[in-house]
């Protein structure tokens, strides 16, 4: 087993090599750098500055020099500093991505209570009203846009009802300390909560209930019935415990991904986390957050997968990893 | 182009419209009615026709109402299996054996599958019962304790995350409240034991991949005599498995029937593993009885031409044989059976009267009994 995890960290460096490669060279050759950006609605702007700004942020390297530069940077444990927060990539990444988690969080919490009792509702009653009704719903979820649905709930939760701030994460002017605080930035994180929970379910419902109908199908379902268990100890017990597997590797493996941040709904929410932040680097030209971030999130979903393969193992005996 | 179907696309698409459609009110009617509460006991009591039975299936039939019509799986059976005694139901694939095994569980997969008609008597110690009335909530009581069943299939039959003490103890734990919790694993490794296991402790720690195929349908076996059934039916329990584990799993299951004083319905195509096992033969085809009586009769004296091609079909040890028989023709399908005896057109002794009316099953002599019109006008 660890010889085995041992292995895969070590491919996954080569993985992130080769990502790091790709999107720094892709980043380069994307026109309107940063200091373009900076100095274009500047008529006062000397070519010479033009050329001292571009070579103190060494947009003046050739593209293998810049990136070897970089790379010789993160083996150090440096990421450089972002050019639009003028601070170092790994405080801005430590700092903002607490924000993502605490928003995709309880929506992950949420879409796992929701979303698995109802596919095994939906299984288990297969082709009723019920059943129709709940796959519909988690349809419609699945189908609606997020910054559709985000619009939506703004216009009835903030807007009409008045119940919920319309986005942000603090009320401004209100200088909340301690547990007002925490309270003050659980109300602002409500509505994208929602939006990411209601957008999730669909997925992990329609996945719940395939694996379910897939086990309730099994010789050993019969068996179970034949041995005279009640149909509840059948479905919960027999059943259930089948149908965790994939689920399980699939939710162990969404876990580091919680990190990563959604660009669209965290700026619709006006929510500083690493999504908003990647949107703002990309646009801006911020090549040593864009590399530092796009890393981040290589890392998170390679480690992502790496839990679920070892979850595999940990949930189904008749898995063992080599 | 695509949207233009043909007269005959049109034409099938229309009929299958009516199928799903009549399918639908004949499942709800039975589906409501198993959803029925608190079924009054008296409904489902019953007298047996002969008390020494102790299990009379009588007139069965089970349909599975699909899109592509009703298939009659089994289509109006009689079989009585006399108490202590072992039964062999013989048949080619698709014939109905397993469905009629099912039935007697009450393990037919809904909704599409449902028991229309007949009655199945169980002789119960508290009397006898309807299985087919029988609430779903009362069989409960009846499967793994009185009546329990091996698989055909001994490798996907046991629950694969589940280690193969605990889904033994289960059973032992749900049917009999007298076996205290502490004396759970003794009794478990007593039954792993029982049925030839021979480092039981091991294998009660277990998970089902673990075992070979012939070690997990011993599991089966003592999973299903755990709770010491009055009956045991035992689907084609020895078709995965090969020729020496077979051999010993009958006769684990034959010393098993007379320690505990079970009747056994076997369910196979194997005529050698009848003749070895069976007290009485019920040969199935297409869902029906073509042919039953002791397997002394039914050997020595077969009656039925597909019996007889049954046997005739059978590799023998020491003869030569240039190539080995085989029925021609297949099973008919049995969405669309004929209107004349099913087996007519595999028959090579067919007369005028086959054109007629399906056969129904005549007693000859000595209780032995055949569906074919070859007997009818008192023999040929």
């Amino acid at each position: 087993m660890w010889q085995y995890i041992v292995r895969r960290i070590f491919i996954g460096m080569f993985v992130l090599l080769g990502v790091s490669m790709i999107i720094y060279g892709l980043i380069r050759i994307a026109p309107g750098d940063y200091v373009s950006n900076l100095t274009s609605s500047n008529p006062e702007v000397t070519q010479e500055m033009i050329d001292q700004l571009n070579e103190l942020y060494g947009l003046n390297d050739s593209i293998p020099e810049g990136y070897s530069k970089w790379l010789i940077g993160v083996m150090q444990g440096d990421l450089g500093t972002s050019f639009i927060e003028q601070k170092p990539v790994t405080e801005v990444l430590s700092s903002k991505m607490w924000f993502s988690f605490w928003m995709a969080f309880p929506a992950y919490i949420l879409q796992i209570l929701i979303a698995i009792p109802l596919g095994i509702l939906s299984a288990t009653k297969q082709y009723s009203k019920t059943d129709y009704a709940v796959t519909t719903f988690a349809l419609m979820g699945m189908s609606l846009p997020s910054f559709f649905f985000a619009a939506l709930l703004q216009r009835i939760f903030a807007q009409e009802l008045g119940w919920l701030p319309l986005s942000g994460m603090k009320t401004a002017r209100m200088d909340y300390e301690g547990f007002a605080l925490v309270m003050d930035m659980a109300r602002h994180f409500v509505l994208p909560v929602m939006v990411l929970t209601v957008l999730g379910i669909g997925g992990l419902m329609r996945y719940s209930r395939t694996n379910m109908l897939e086990v309730l199908k099994e010789d050993y379902i019969r068996t179970a019935r034949a041995k005279g268990l009640s149909e509840s100890k059948v479905i919960y017990k027999h059943a259930f415990r089948n149908t965790l597997i994939p689920i399980v590797t699939i939710l162990g493996g969404m876990i580091p991904g919680l990190f990563s941040g959604s660009m669209i709904t965290e700026g619709i929410f006006g929510i500083d986390g690493i999504g908003n932040a990647s949107l703002a680097a990309l646009r801006g030209g911020d090549i040593p957050f864009i590399m530092g971030a796009t890393l981040f999130m290589a890392a998170l979903t390679l480690i992502g997968t790496l839990v679920s393969d070892v979850l595999y193992g940990v949930v189904d005996p008749r898995v063992r990893l080599k | 182009m695509f949207f233009n179907k043909t007269a005959e696309q049109k034409e099938a698409a229309k009929k299958m419209k009516e199928i799903v459609k009549s399918n639908k009110a004949i499942i709800k009617k039975f589906e409501d009615e198993k959803k029925r509460k608190n079924v009054p006991a008296s409904e489902y009591q019953t007298a047996m026709k002969n008390p020494d039975n102790i299990l009379e299936i009588d007139n069965l039939h089970t349909y599975f109402y699909t899109d592509m019509g009703v298939v009659r799986s089994v289509n109006g059976v009689n079989i009585e299996i006399p108490q202590g005694k072992t039964v062999a139901l013989v048949g080619e694939s698709g014939c109905g054996k397993s469905v009629t095994s099912m039935s007697v569980m009450k393990l037919i997969m809904g909704p599409s599958g449902q028991i229309t008609n007949g009655a199945i008597r169980y002789n119960r110690a508290s009397g006898p019962i309807d299985i087919v009335k029988t609430p779903i909530s009362e069989m409960q009581h009846i499967r793994g304790n009185e009546i329990s069943m091996i698989f055909q299939e001994p490798m996907t039959s046991l629950n694969p995350v589940f280690r193969i003490g605990a889904q033994i103890e289960e059973a032992i734990m749900l049917h009999r409240p007298d076996v205290p919790k502490s004396d759970l694993k003794a009794q478990t490794i007593k039954m792993l034991e029982l049925v030839g296991i021979a480092r039981a402790e091991g294998v009660y720690a277990s998970f089902p991949h673990e075992l070979s195929g012939g070690m997990r349908q011993r599991v089966m076996i003592a999973m299903s005599l755990c709770c010491n059934p009055k009956m045991i039916i035992a689907d084609e329990p020895t078709t995965a498995l090969d020729v020496t584990i077979q051999a010993q799993v009958l006769e684990l299951l034959r010393d098993l029937k007379d320690k505990i004083d079970a009747s056994i319905l076997l369910i196979t195509h194997d005529l050698g593993v009848v003749a070895e096992m069976a007290d009485y033969v019920v040969v199935m085809y297409a869902g029906r009885v073509a042919e039953q009586g002791t397997a002394h009769e039914v050997f020595l004296n077969p009656k039925h031409p597909y019996t007889i091609g049954l046997i005739k079909s059978k590799p023998v040890v020491n003869q030569l044989v240039e190539r080995l028989y085989s029925i021609p023709g297949a099973v008919p399908n049995p969405v669309n059976l004929p209107n004349h005896c099913y087996f007519k057109d595999r028959c090579d002794k067919c007369i005028a009267a086959c054109n007629g009316a399906i056969p129904e099953l005549k007693t000859l002599e000595g209780g032995h009994k055949v569906a074919c019109h070859l007997y009818t006008q008192g023999g040929h």
